[in-house]
């Protein structure tokens, strides 16, 4: 490659393998959270209380229809004009994870509208308790359904990492900018992070594929949803 | 301090000019969007290894690393193998490319979608794969992906916000730019958050829908 | 190559509209087709019945070249259509021979396959201005007077959703037709209507045998028209011609076993 300096390659590549880490942890934490609070963002939307269904609808509109890199600024700034000092990682995974909650809600949603109505009917039908019909019945069949959402999201938020930099969280991005910044030199440092980040999501997202196959083998549903 | 009516009467131009810079980086990255995902698609969908291999790589790559890198990829590192873009440019080319190869798939997909028959009619009543892909798979196909393009799209817009940080003077920019003078914060980035809020709901959205029955009134079909 | 004991071409007083020689189709482990000959005469209007997957339907799709040919040759009216002569030799044909072949044969589909986006009109239009170069007064002119044989005159402007199954699948009869082919495939084409819309299709079906000159080649359930209509019967079994005869023979008097076995289910059925 052109002006490709491999010695200057091997000296920056421990601190970019470093900050992978950093940049992991951000991923899962923000992940957890996204898990979390998008759940109880889709059962409050289950609710009969009419205006919480509403209030959390708009939010998670709000929220998806705006761009990530602002919400980040947004809760990194104004928590000091109220008086709250966030530290860059904690405002970056409140952002991020918010963000990416919305995103799982509706994958939740769409799991549990994804079982057909008769299976609701048929458990009605047979008595069985609102629990069981949930943990017995409806939740099976949901989970093939929001496989791939749930993956999708979890490589997207792995992608959407390099934003924290932007309020100086130590993440990949973030160490490639401050190579930069020292040497001058921003191929390899850009080049070798776009490469870490396919080496990988590209096996991740295979994985996933794999496993919503083995899960739609293990309960038997190869074939009711083979037609797609 | 100031009220957040005099903050809005202070900031509103400022605020406008980086809405248009916004509106038009959308713009431009949906052309180029629309253009990849349509030449990335038919080459995945080609009948020759290293043509269909092109295709499947670039969708790869783009939609296997971040947007965040391309975009500072294209704009300091291209310029080492004598491509110098502006910021301007570097900005929606890098959201358009990006944006695009999650397009191309919803154009297969799409494409996909026909069903069966309707190629197999096309081909017994003796169509050249280029005129049934024009006069019956596309049209078919583009009400099919209408939907999803119009997530997508939203998508795009968000996108574009991360051209601030390469110094495009968009919403982004500005709302930054107004909270290092003043520190108020909440202001700043609330009010661009509402800003792309509406951009999103009352122009992208419905503008799709439109779009949408539009073509399905002109098929006839849906 | 394999394919050098096949001639040229047909010469000779009886050359057929259709000749199928050794053609052999498998899908995996599975043989469709199990070196069927058959031949087609101009003009003839034969049927094929017979059990489910016992081959009928992959007929009329290698006909169509809808299917690649694993072994043997399809002719068409005397030249080769699943090969093409180069240098004196057969060799596999390319899709645009392929497509010039293809001019000569028709097919209407047990789902009708309309085009959704196109009016009953329009469908019939659309491949004579974009494959023959017709002009698109001509072709109205002949999509309008071929709705009209179908009995759709009424119904030019309307778009399929809008139209009945049995309307559907005589739109697509008059779209077939549009094309002016020799040959006629019909694929168990009114499968998928109710049964009160049979007789609409059957009736454009007997017309087109009456008042026209085609051949055709029809698969079907249906025993009575079949009978009423075809000059012969193929009787389909395990991807070969099990028995072949004259409508009356074959289902007053079978030869075969399996014949005489399966006319009975149906009737039973009936």
């Amino acid at each position: 490659m052109f002006d490709w300096k491999w010695d200057f390659t091997i000296e920056i590549l421990p601190r970019l393998l470093d900050a992978t880490v950093n940049t992991l942890i951000a991923a899962g934490l923000g992940y957890l959270i996204a898990l979390i609070v998008g759940l109880i963002f889709a059962l409050a939307q289950r609710t009969p209380l009419r205006s919480v269904t509403f209030i959390v609808r708009e939010l998670v509109e709000f929220v998806r229809s705006t761009p990530l890199v602002l919400q980040i600024f947004f809760v990194f700034y104004v928590g000091p004009q109220i008086g709250i000092r966030l530290s860059p990682w904690t405002a970056g995974m409140i952002a991020i994870g918010l963000h990416y909650a919305s995103y799982l809600s509706e994958v939740y949603r769409a799991g549990l509208d994804s079982v057909p109505k008769g299976q609701w009917e048929a458990c009605s039908a047979l008595n069985l308790s609102v629990r069981r019909t949930y943990a017995k019945i409806i939740i099976p069949q949901a989970i093939p359904a929001v496989i791939p959402g749930f993956g999708n999201y979890l490589i997207g938020i792995f992608k959407d990492t390099p934003l924290l930099s932007v309020i100086g969280v130590m993440e990949l991005f973030q160490a490639a900018n401050s190579i930069g910044a020292e040497t001058y030199r921003f191929l390899e440092p850009y080049t070798l992070v776009g490469l870490i980040f396919l080496v990988i999501s590209l096996p991740t997202a295979m994985f996933i594929r794999r496993f919503e196959d083995w899960v739609r083998g293990a309960l038997g549903m190869k074939k009711l949803y083979a037609k797609d | 301090m100031l009220t957040y009516f005099e903050f809005i009467q202070e900031y509103f131009p400022a605020l406008l000019k980086g809405t248009v810079v916004t509106l038009e980086q959308t713009a431009l990255g949906i052309l180029v969007a629309v253009l990849v995902a349509v030449t990335m698609a038919s080459m995945k969908m080609a009948p020759f290894f290293a043509i269909r291999w092109f295709g499947i790589a670039y969708i790869e790559v783009f939609r296997g690393t971040s947007l965040l890198v391309q975009m500072y990829w294209i704009f300091f590192v291209l310029p080492l193998f004598g491509i110098t873009l502006e910021k301007f440019t570097a900005g929606f080319l890098a959201v358009g490319l990006n944006l695009g190869a999650y397009g191309a798939e919803l154009v297969r997909g799409g494409i996909q979608a026909v069903p069966r028959g309707q190629y197999e009619a096309a081909v017994a009543l003796g169509f050249s794969p280029f005129t049934r892909m024009r006069r019956i798979i596309f049209p078919q196909a583009l009400l099919k992906m209408l939907p999803p393009w119009g997530n997508l799209l939203i998508e795009l817009l968000k996108a574009t916000a991360l051209v601030a940080l390469i110094s495009v003077t968009d919403l982004m920019f500005m709302s930054k730019q107004i909270n290092s003078t003043t520190f108020m914060s909440a202001q700043a980035f609330g009010t661009a958050l509402i800003i792309y809020y509406i951009i999103a709901r009352l122009i992208v959205t419905p503008g799709m829908r439109g779009l949408e029955n539009r073509l399905a009134r002109k098929l006839s079909i849906g | 190559m394999e394919e050098q004991h096949f001639p040229l071409s047909l010469e000779g007083d009886d050359v057929p509209m259709v000749r199928f020689m050794g053609v052999t189709k498998r899908y995996g482990d599975l043989t469709v087709l199990d070196a069927l000959d058959l031949d087609v005469a101009d003009n003839e209007t034969i049927a094929i019945i017979g059990p489910s997957g016992s081959g009928k339907t992959t007929v009329l799709r290698m006909l169509m070249v809808l299917e690649t040919i694993d072994e043997g040759i399809i002719y068409v009216d005397g030249k080769p259509l699943t090969h093409m002569e180069k240098n004196g030799r057969l060799v596999r044909a390319s899709s645009s021979y392929i497509r010039r072949m293809r001019s000569n044969i028709g097919m209407v589909f047990q789902q009708f396959n309309l085009f959704p986006h196109m009016t009953a009109l329009e469908n019939c239009m659309e491949a004579p201005v974009q494959v023959l170069g017709m002009s698109r007064d001509e072709a109205r002119q002949r999509a309008g007077d071929l709705l009209e044989m179908v009995g759709l005159e009424d119904k030019m402007d309307q778009y399929p959703a809008r139209l009945s199954g049995g309307q559907q699948q005589r739109v697509a009869i008059a779209r077939a037709l549009a094309m002016r082919p020799k040959i006629m495939l019909f694929d168990e084409v009114t499968s998928a209507l109710d049964p009160e819309l049979v007789g609409e299709v059957t009736n454009v079906i007997r017309k087109l045998t009456d008042e026209h000159s085609l051949t055709m080649i029809m698969v079907t359930h249906q025993m009575g028209f079949a009978r009423e209509i075809s000059d012969r019967i193929c009787f389909f079994y395990e991807g070969k011609i099990a028995e072949q005869g004259p409508p009356d023979q074959l289902f007053d008097n079978p030869h075969n076993e399996r014949t005489a076995a399966f006319l009975s289910a149906v009737n039973e059925a009936d």
